[in-house]
């Protein structure tokens, strides 16, 4: 009803261009004016009231069910207003501007949706208690219990992952982009390979080695190579972009200098890509830090605080979350919401982390991004 | 250029000096350090190969290769191995993650790139960016617990209106929708969102400026340009990344070992409960698993290993070729 109302509006003062005395610019397609913004207001009022009446009539109570709809007759409406009042070209855009938004604005949404579902699932669990004890004398019945053993496996095996991995990839940056050596494209290539393996098959080729091949034990060890391979091509792409942002202006006058490639690159070009190497360090942990699969196959996970990462089977907070979540007990559960939610809170942290220091970082270079 | 290519006839003693690079002990140090470095990477995709290779193999003589890869069962104890089935649910999961995932990530990549302000640019790339480095297992649970109910009201209708699509039919009219190929697909399209829009809009931005400048001069709608220019240019690119995301969701574990009632069989009924990847084939079988099947696992991930190795580099090569060609 009132999408036909405010048509029979329109429809009085058509506003064309040559006519309008004070419009001197040409019409221009991306920028909404007055009538631009009725319509689109009309749109939504459409879309909001119609798929408000589908759901009265057909019965439906589903939110996304009226959100699906709404977003259609808006589509629609919008289409069919701009082709009425000025043209399909000017139609057809608009439809994909709204499209294109809607894109972003879902993303966002679930994302949102995500972590605020976790926080409201596991806030109810969370005390001090379950950051302080573990699960080893806990029966899955009882209550109380923490997460103490999984912190201390996350925190050990994310520091040997790093220790191993974080040189490794980036001297496998600088070789990339300051030794240039005959290899480079092989081992670009291998770096894009890697970059796209399975996390579960990083974990099957420690295993295969570390216990298979060599007869050790699952341990926080073996989790921790397994998530250093991970690591690895996070890394070492994340710090070439860095190196690169880097002017050869400063290598060059180390060189001038007299100053050998190597203390060049250690002095002058670490020095200065210094923040960006942190960025990409962290956002590999960030990556890392989540990974169930490996470590899984690796540490097999363990009730009871195991301090020692290179004896027997220790367990971290994602292998935590799996592990409880498969067991059909309300109380396991709710502690795995906990746990998921200490999870989400060390990576929104470490994803902040990133943020600030490269920001900085790339203010201290003077604002090139 | 050779010393003799310059001749200047009173000045055999000057000819020019030609450039050596001598490299100093503390270099060459350095650059095979950085050599060493790099081989890791190698090592660890060849080692990876053979090892699996190798440690499969009592479990491919027991089965025969050709059962192993043309029946779908999982009977450690008889000794039968097959997966077909899973390698069929595998690529029907990352399928039904790429239709829902594409459109997505491709909005998403225009939006960042040619229709958001500055302010709401930062915002979603850092949001894009976040969704990358949530944990798998976060999308498990989101997926299972939240998610699912309200795609179990899309399952039903897709069910009742598109049942003329084979795979949008049932066995039975009461079968159960919860725990399907569908929504585990769906919680996997999420997961490779970020890697299709990050790669997309590298390659969107290669694009000559001027060429988008020109199109809109001529009185080219935006999306006008995006059609005629954009896309045209970064077709080859934006295919890398689709194959890209493919990879991703081939290799996918966790959130699809949560989310899926696990069978071995392929199930083509995608809105049906059940199916499997071989990725959660090995997280649920591999804890209690004993000698032989734990090397049937290591088959298994090892043509897991080959067929996300082959997507991957496949979609690397086209995705340089196009920035090559910019």
């Amino acid at each position: 009803m009132t999408l036909l109302d405010e048509r029979a509006e329109h429809d009085v003062h058509p506003a064309e261009p040559a006519v309008d005395s004070d419009e001197q610019a040409p019409v221009r397609p991306r920028l909404l004016g007055r009538r631009d913004r009725i319509e689109l207001a009309v749109a939504a009022a459409a879309g909001l009231t119609g798929s408000g009446a589908m759901c009265l009539v057909f019965d439906w109570s589903h939110p996304l069910t009226y959100a699906i709809w709404a977003l259609i007759i808006f589509l629609l409406s919008t289409y069919l207003l701009a082709r009425d009042s000025q043209s399909p070209v000017v139609a057809s855009d608009r439809l994909v501007t709204t499209l294109v938004w809607t894109s972003g604005v879902a993303t966002v949404l679930v994302l949102v949706w995500m972590i605020v579902f976790v926080v409201a699932k596991g806030l109810p669990g969370l005390s001090l208690e379950f950051l302080t004890t573990d699960m080893a004398s806990v029966g899955p019945l009882d209550d109380g219990g923490g997460v103490l053993h999984a912190i201390v496996g996350t925190v050990q095996q994310m520091l040997i992952a790093s220790a191993i991995s974080i040189p490794i990839a980036i001297l496998t940056a600088v070789y990339l982009h300051e030794v240039r050596g005959r290899m480079t494209g092989l081992v670009r290539f291998v770096i894009d390979a890697m970059s796209g393996l399975p996390s579960i098959i990083a974990g099957l080729f420690i295993y295969t080695i570390w216990v298979l091949q060599a007869g050790n034990q699952p341990s926080g060890m073996a989790a921790g190579l397994a998530l250093a391979i991970l690591m690895i091509p996070t890394v070492a792409r994340t710090a070439e972009e860095m190196l690169k942002t880097i002017d050869d202006g400063l290598r060059e006058s180390a060189l001038a200098l007299g100053a050998p490639q190597w203390r060049s690159v250690m002095q002058v070009v670490l020095p200065t890509a210094r923040s960006g190497l942190i960025t990409a360090s962290i956002l590999g942990v960030a990556r890392a830090i989540g990974e169930t699969a490996p470590v899984l196959l690796t540490a097999f996970g363990s009730s009871s605080t195991n301090w020692s990462p290179v004896n027997g089977p220790q367990s971290d907070l994602p292998l935590f979350v799996y592990q409880l979540l498969r067991q059909p007990n309300e109380n396991q559960i709710q502690r795995a919401w906990t746990g998921a939610l200490v999870l989400v809170v060390l990576v929104l942290v470490l994803f902040v982390l990133a943020r600030i220091i490269g920001e900085r970082g790339a203010r201290a270079r003077g604002g090139s991004r | 250029m050779t010393p003799e290519t310059i001749s200047r006839p009173d000045a055999d003693d000057q000819q020019p000096r030609a450039i050596a690079r001598t490299l100093t002990t503390g270099d060459k140090v350095f650059r095979s350090l950085c050599a060493c470095a790099a081989m890791v990477s190698l090592f660890v995709i060849g080692g990876t190969a053979i090892f699996l290779g190798v440690k499969a193999v009592p479990a491919l003589q027991e089965a025969g290769i050709q059962d192993f890869l043309t029946t779908s069962v999982w009977n450690p104890t008889v000794g039968d191995y097959g997966v077909l089935g899973l390698l069929i649910g595998t690529i029907i999961i990352a399928t039904v993650a790429l239709v829902v995932a594409v459109p997505l990530a491709l909005g998403l990549a225009l939006f960042i790139n040619e229709y958001a302000p500055a302010s709401v640019r930062r915002t979603l790339t850092s949001s894009v960016d976040l969704l990358a480095a949530m944990p798998s297992i976060i999308f498990g649970m989101w997926g299972l617990y939240a998610l699912q109910d309200h795609l179990v009201g899309i399952a039903t209708w897709l069910n009742a209106h598109l049942s003329a699509l084979p795979f949008f039919r049932l066995t039975e009219p009461d079968a159960l929708l919860v725990k399907s190929s569908f929504i585990t697909g769906c919680v996997v399209a999420l997961m490779i969102v970020p890697i299709i829009t990050s790669v997309s809009r590298d390659v969107m931005a290669q694009c000559p400026r001027t060429q988008c400048e020109a199109a809109l001069a001529l009185g080219g709608s935006r999306w006008g340009m995006i059609r005629e220019v954009l896309l045209p240019f970064g077709k080859g690119g934006i295919t890398g990344a689709v194959l890209l995301g493919f990879g991703r969701a081939l290799g996918e574990t966790i959130a699809i070992t949560l989310v899926i009632a696990f069978v071995v069989e392929a199930n083509p009924n995608i809105l049906e409960s059940g199916g499997g990847s071989i990725a959660s084939l090995i997280a649920i079988k591999f804890p209690e698993a004993q000698e032989i099947e734990i090397s049937a696992l290591i088959a298994a991930g090892l043509a897991l290993f080959a067929m996300t190795l082959l997507v991957n580099l496949a979609a690397r090569a086209i995705v340089r070729r196009t920035q090559i060609a910019a």
